[in-house]
């Protein structure tokens, strides 16, 4: 055999563990790393390690294109493999709930509370004009909407939406709108974040128009006299939902803040950083809204009684608070 | 590294002056695509970026994905309530149909992410993957953060675009239109074919296909007992350069017999081989293929590569 090639002699002599290590990638890639026996995972180092060195010297030896074009895939999955996160998803889901999410939030209370001024400025604003005169409502809120929760109607009338009378109305249907009400409300905290990239200006809009409309309805139940009632219909999910919702727009304002000013950082440097810390953000606030979307699909309809409504209300407020800001002892590995 | 040109050159090496420019233009047009990972291991892996067109293809067998699922839930759901009578449960299942529907729309990519190929169905249907720019591991924050806007970049769009169909503030549509519609060509207009939500989760998406190692063709010849038929004398080898060499390689591969027997005659004209009894063109084309192989590695060593036919330094 003096006819043989350098490359090839190279080649034949470190294939069988190129296709080993091929062999161990696809069963991890197609079935997990469960998969993968105690021999594969000791011997994985090894034959990746390996596999890379060849990819190195065949691209300065051999001119087989083939045999370089498969050691860069190889090397590449490999790469991935080995480097790759190996947690679970339930691992990552316990690490959100333990510490990222509070994390995270804690970490933005500043963006936390421009958003909060936002959303109530607008939702003062708008109750304040409609206090002084009630065709600001008209001009926010157009003709339509609100099931006839407007001026025109009577007190009775707005006091019946509040209170569920017993098997009069389905509760079902109430649910049903609560389901509707939590894919508006998810999909524009996942808008006021995703929205922060453009210097968070199309955030803040979003958060004055959501209070402007708050605000309004707001006016309409206080000139009828029906503020305290109200407010207990409302915060019983309102302090959850709200509170989701601020917690979007302040994710959007880390983005948005990061990236019109990036300090030190470069500006891809800081949107990335600032990026995960508010997709954590967001990911939470779709929790919230639909522990609000149960409050309020269930407990609203549930719970006539404006006393324990507020308790729920209050209860959800300090639950949410100690659970963000509380601070917490670090956990020892 | 070129020819020099001198007045009286045949119009036939001006044309393969002309193409080599070409070649040398499109190789450096791939290289834009191309991304350098140092390994931990100080070894070099070179990713290639997946284009926007292929970015767009796998969106769409990945939206026809969902709306498959959508609407399958739909029927199911639809007949579940009709076998319940409707009435409450009915309520409950339209309850549930909205919050699955979010699910669907949002966390679809998420969830196939987060997953250990990192990629969507549509993704892995054109060897697609998502990696953190940095070469370092995909955190779950990335893959969320990279999804979550994805929204403003189709449905923006989309929104606007149907706004405009009503005729009350189709300037407003329109402006908004122009607006969103920078997200959603975001990835067209920077090098690294990102769209925002790569920006702000520091992701790419790249291309990683699965190779086939395939059978060594020097030593197919090898072993066959025609190799003492074929004896290439060093000028015979040095006709071709390594351009040519990897034509070969792929016309041995992955062509017809025809094109085989077109490349062999070019090749016997060029390097003046006559046409032994019994010699069959594969036979001949392996055969050169291992001896030009053999010649440029052995140059190769020596720290002297030639790239094609026309590299005639010595």
């Amino acid at each position: 055999m003096k006819d043989v090639l350098k490359s090839y002699r190279f080649r034949e002599e470190r294939e069988a563990d190129w296709r080993k290590l091929d062999l161990i990638l696809m069963r991890a890639e197609n079935s997990g790393v469960k998969a993968l026996s105690d021999e594969d995972m000791t011997a994985l180092p090894r034959l990746y390690r390996q596999a890379v060195s060849s990819l190195s010297v065949a691209r300065s030896i051999s001119l087989d294109q083939n045999v370089v074009t498969y050691l860069e895939s190889l090397c590449t999955r490999a790469y991935f493999f080995v480097y790759g996160a190996r947690s679970t998803i339930g691992e990552r889901m316990a690490q959100f709930l333990r510490t990222d999410w509070s994390q995270a939030v804690s970490g933005a209370v500043l963006s936390t509370i421009l958003s909060a001024l936002f959303l109530f400025g607008g939702a003062a604003l708008a109750f304040f004009l409609c206090m002084q005169d009630m065709e600001w409502y008209w001009t926010i809120n157009g003709q339509g909407g609100f099931e006839g929760r407007n001026p025109d109607a009577t007190a009775e009338y707005l006091r019946s939406t509040i209170y569920t009378d017993p098997g009069s109305t389905g509760e079902g249907e109430l649910s049903a709108f609560a389901g509707f009400l939590f894919n508006n409300n998810a999909q524009i905290a996942l808008f006021a974040f995703a929205l922060g990239f453009a210097f968070g200006i199309p955030t803040a809009w979003l958060l004055v128009y959501n209070g402007v409309m708050l605000g309004s309805i707001y006016a309409v139940f206080w000139s009828k006299g029906l503020g305290y009632e109200f407010t207990g219909w409302l915060m019983i999910h309102g302090v959850t939902e709200l509170f989701a919702i601020v917690l979007a727009g302040a994710g959007g304002f880390v983005v948005g803040g990061a990236v019109a000013f990036p300090g030190r950082m470069t500006r891809m440097a800081s949107a990335r950083n600032a990026g995960r810390k508010a997709a954590t953000i967001a990911m939470g606030c779709v929790l919230m809204l639909i522990c609000a979307a149960i409050l309020e699909g269930f407990g609203r309809q549930l719970i006539n009684s404006d006393t324990v409504r507020y308790a729920v209300a209050a209860t959800t407020l300090v639950l949410w608070f100690g659970y963000f800001y509380l601070p917490r002892r670090p956990r020892t590995p | 590294m070129t020819v020099p040109a001198t007045p009286q050159v045949p119009a036939a090496s001006i044309e393969a002056a002309r193409r080599r420019r070409e070649r040398m233009a499109e190789e450096m047009r791939q290289s834009k695509m191309v991304r350098t990972l140092v390994t931990p291991e100080g070894a070099a892996i070179r990713l290639k970026l997946a284009t926007a067109a292929e970015r767009a293809g796998a969106f769409m067998i990945d939206v026809a994905i969902q709306w498959v699922i959508v609407l399958v839930a739909l029927f199911g759901l639809s007949f579940g309530i009709g076998a319940m009578g409707g009435g409450r449960a009915a309520n409950i299942a339209v309850a549930f149909w909205f919050v699955f529907f979010f699910f669907v729309r949002n966390f679809y990519y998420i969830f196939f992410e987060l997953g250990a190929k990192a990629a969507t169905p549509g993704k892995r249907a054109l060897g697609l993957r998502v990696a953190a720019r940095d070469g370092g591991r995909l955190t779950a924050n990335a893959v969320l953060a990279r999804n979550f806007t994805r929204e403003i970049e189709v449905g923006l769009p989309l929104q606007f675009l149907m706004m405009g169909a009503g005729q009350v503030n189709a300037w407003m549509a329109l402006l908004g239109l122009v607006w969103s519609g920078i997200f959603l060509f975001f990835p067209v207009f920077n090098k690294d074919k990102m769209r925002v939500g790569d920006l702000i989760a520091g992701t790419w998406v790249i291309r990683a296909p699965k190779a086939q190692l395939m059978g060594d063709i020097s030593h197919s010849v090898a072993k066959s007992e025609s190799a003492s038929r074929f004896a290439f004398t060093p000028e015979q080898a040095d006709a071709y350069g390594i351009h040519e060499l990897h034509v070969l390689e792929d016309v041995l591969r992955q062509s017809t017999p025809q094109i085989k027997a077109d490349v062999a005659t070019r090749i016997r004209g060029k390097i003046g081989w006559t046409m032994t009894t019994g010699e069959t063109d594969i036979a001949f084309l392996e055969a050169y293929y291992a001896a030009l192989r053999k010649r440029l590695e052995q140059r190769m060593l020596l720290g002297d590569r030639k790239t094609d036919k026309y590299d005639v330094r010595r």
